[in-house]
């Protein structure tokens, strides 16, 4: 569902949600908790790819982690080669772990890094998981 | 496909509560 908030019709909503640059776009859950925000210009794929990560860490957020899952692997599909992608890598391992407990999933996450993004930060978070 | 955007805040968040749907809110500066 989507909200438009220009600043001359709507100055009180830059308040109210914390909206101190333009252009800004947030993403609130469906209890209106703040879940993902972006701030700035970006080039059309690699916003739509951050509006798609946003989405999928609502779903992340509210433990939904099987639609998280999903979502991230529609962002690694869709945009693999914008910033968003090893973001999307990283969040979907950890979400399949979280649906299954099974470790050994963070173990392979850190594995395929190796071979992808490799110079990302999300690299580096996987790396205390490479035994 | 165009967009139907919500000029009301309040009216917004209460129909994505509704319909258990996230809300996105895009803040501009830019002319119309």
């Amino acid at each position: 569902m989507p909200l438009e908030a220009h600043i001359k019709e709507h100055p009180a909503y830059f308040h109210r949600f914390d909206a101190l640059w333009t252009p800004t776009v947030l993403i609130l859950d469906s209890n209106g908790e703040e879940r993902y925000r972006n701030e700035g210009y970006l080039p059309k794929d690699e916003f739509r790819a951050q509006l798609e990560l946003g989405l999928a860490r609502e779903a992340f957020m509210n433990k939904n982690w099987s639609e998280a899952e999903r979502r991230y692997g529609e962002v690694l599909d869709r945009y693999p080669n914008t910033k968003a992608a090893p973001e999307a890598l990283y969040w979907k391992g950890v979400s399949h772990y979280k649906a299954t407990n099974d470790h050994t999933v963070l173990g392979e996450l850190a594995e395929q890094f190796k071979q992808k993004y490799s110079d990302s930060i999300w690299a580096l978070k996987t790396l205390a998981w490479d035994h | 496909m165009l967009v139907q955007w919500k000029k009301d805040a309040d009216e917004a968040l209460a129909e994505a509560k509704a319909a258990k749907k996230p809300l996105l809110i895009d803040f501009s500066a830019a002319p119309a």
